[in-house]
């Protein structure tokens, strides 16, 4: 990495911040430290003495001449809502708290998080996302019109709002990270770009909010999915289930990195996942692996989310942990919440198997081929199918 | 800035509240604006008669109006609105949230530049 690209990816966010704080205008901003890294590359080497600084007069002189040249023209928005009330430590929360405002919708928050604070160029956020470049390009230019005329507040949440916002951050953060997985289409099942973009963005929140233990949760958590990802897939680009991987691929230093941040505290929902994550991350075969802990974590996820896909998780856990039979019983009644997941019906045919109720089993697996939507799933509940 | 907040009701909803009902109602709403009064945050606002009242003008093509009547289908409609005043959105949405409505609606208002 040159200094250039070292200088982009360890200061963009904070520059942007700084500026946007300063102009009053997040497109402004976000032009000129363009415009200033753009000179960059004609101006270093030789490298000055503070990169970031430098960028940072160069940002501003650009948006002094900006504002020059349009002084004529009538503004065409209103200028941001700065809260100067109360100064946060770092001006990144502020960018953080807008880009995943609730009055933005999903798709926004993730693009205008990954381009502002990821500091990711918009052609990189539409490959992401596959969705063309031109898309992305209007998605993000609603969403910096939307901040300003709605006058949504470049501020950190204050009081028992800030941890509903919060969750809002995170779940932005979460959903970049799952992006990856959730491939449904497209050449490979998994793609790591995502993952490592959304680790990164909650690194730095983590940096950002020391005390708070569910940010330290979610990044735990990511990493410790993120430790496993070269063992998802075989030679020949097939899911690898979590029971049959090759443990010795798993990443141990970032298994090592998450089970340190993790803090015993009030279990939030992050928290329980990264614990359930953790469970498998440390066991040394699959089966070591403590399922009585895990069903119990699964109990008080599902207690605190009423998720019926947490449920399906808790079965499947309880299964192990005390026998199919339990399993089964779990998943009675979840037809009417997950009428149309595939899941459901793969694990009760899964169970039914282990049971050797198997023209039971069949029913369910063919139930669950009329439900599953990508290649490699179906080739697999056929193989299952066909063994009965 | 100014925000107006729309109150969103279920048709037919008021007409058929008893006068008790509609009295409680009516008891919020002078609590929710002694509240805007209170915050300097009033600028103003209506309650709108339904729907079956009011009629809706229609350009189809040319400059021929077309005027609809009630739309039977139309589960909630517009049941009046306030005008506030507000630092940002966040400020609009917590008043919004002390209003008693069902659903209520935050949109800035154009800032006429003149």
């Amino acid at each position: 990495m040159n200094p250039l690209e070292r200088a982009y990816r360890d200061h963009w966010a904070r520059l942007l911040a700084i500026l946007t704080a300063e102009l009053r205008d997040l497109d402004a901003a976000e032009e000129s430290l363009q415009d200033a890294f753009a000179s960059a590359v004609s101006a270093w080497p030789p490298l000055p003495d503070n990169p970031p600084a430098w960028l940072l007069t160069a940002a501003r002189n650009r948006a002094a001449d900006r504002r020059r040249r349009n002084a004529v023209a009538a503004r065409k928005l209103p200028l941001l809502i700065v809260d100067e009330s109360e100064q946060p430590s770092d001006d990144r929360l502020s960018l953080i708290f807008t880009c995943c405002h609730p009055a933005l919708s999903m798709e926004v928050r993730v693009a205008l998080t990954l381009r502002c604070v990821g500091g990711l160029g918009t052609r990189q956020i539409a490959r992401l996302f596959m969705v063309s470049e031109t898309t992305m390009q209007a998605r993000i230019t609603r969403a910096k019109k939307k901040i300003s005329q709605a006058g949504i507040p470049y501020r950190v949440p204050a009081g028992p709002e800030l941890a509903a916002r919060r969750d809002g951050v995170l779940a932005v953060l979460y959903l970049i990270f799952t992006e990856g997985y959730a491939a449904a289409e497209g050449e490979r099942l998994i793609r790591d770009e995502p993952a490592a973009e959304a680790i990164a963005l909650a690194r730095m929140l983590a940096g950002l909010m020391p005390d708070d233990d569910e940010v330290a949760a979610l990044l735990a958590l990511m990493l410790l999915h993120h430790a496993r990802r070269d063992a998802r897939v075989d030679a020949e680009g097939r899911l690898v289930t979590l029971a049959e991987q090759d443990r010795s691929r798993w990443h141990r230093d970032e298994i090592r990195e998450a089970l340190a941040i993790m803090r015993p505290g009030p279990p939030g929902a992050y928290l329980l996942q990264a614990a359930i994550a953790a469970e498998h991350a440390t066991a040394a075969r699959a089966e070591d692996t403590d399922w009585p802990a895990i069903a119990q974590l699964y109990a008080l996820l599902e207690a605190l989310t009423g998720s019926a896909v947490v449920r399906l998780n808790r079965a499947v856990a309880v299964a192990e942990a005390r026998g199919p039979e339990r399993g089964l019983q779990l998943l009675e009644g979840l037809e009417e919440r997950l009428p149309r997941h595939h899941l459901l019906p793969a694990a009760r045919a899964e169970l039914l198997r282990r049971l050797g109720r198997l023209e039971e089993a069949a029913a369910e697996y063919t139930r669950a081929l009329a439900l599953v939507g990508t290649v490699p799933e179906r080739e697999f509940l056929q193989a299952r199918r066909a063994e009965l | 800035m100014k925000y107006a907040l729309l109150l969103y009701s279920a048709t037919g909803a008021w007409a058929e509240a008893s006068e008790q009902e509609q009295a409680a109602i009516m008891a919020e709403h002078e609590k929710f604006t002694a509240l805007l009064v209170e915050r300097g945050a009033l600028v103003g606002g209506e309650a709108l008669h339904g729907p079956e009242q009011g009629v809706t003008l229609r350009r189809s093509g040319g400059d021929a109006l077309r005027t609809d009547g009630p739309f039977a289908e139309t589960v909630e409609h517009l049941g009046g609105f306030y005008i506030v005043e507000a630092a940002d959105l966040d400020a609009a949405i917590e008043l919004a949230r002390a209003c008693p409505e069902e659903i209520v609606e935050v949109r800035p208002v154009v800032e006429s530049s003149g």
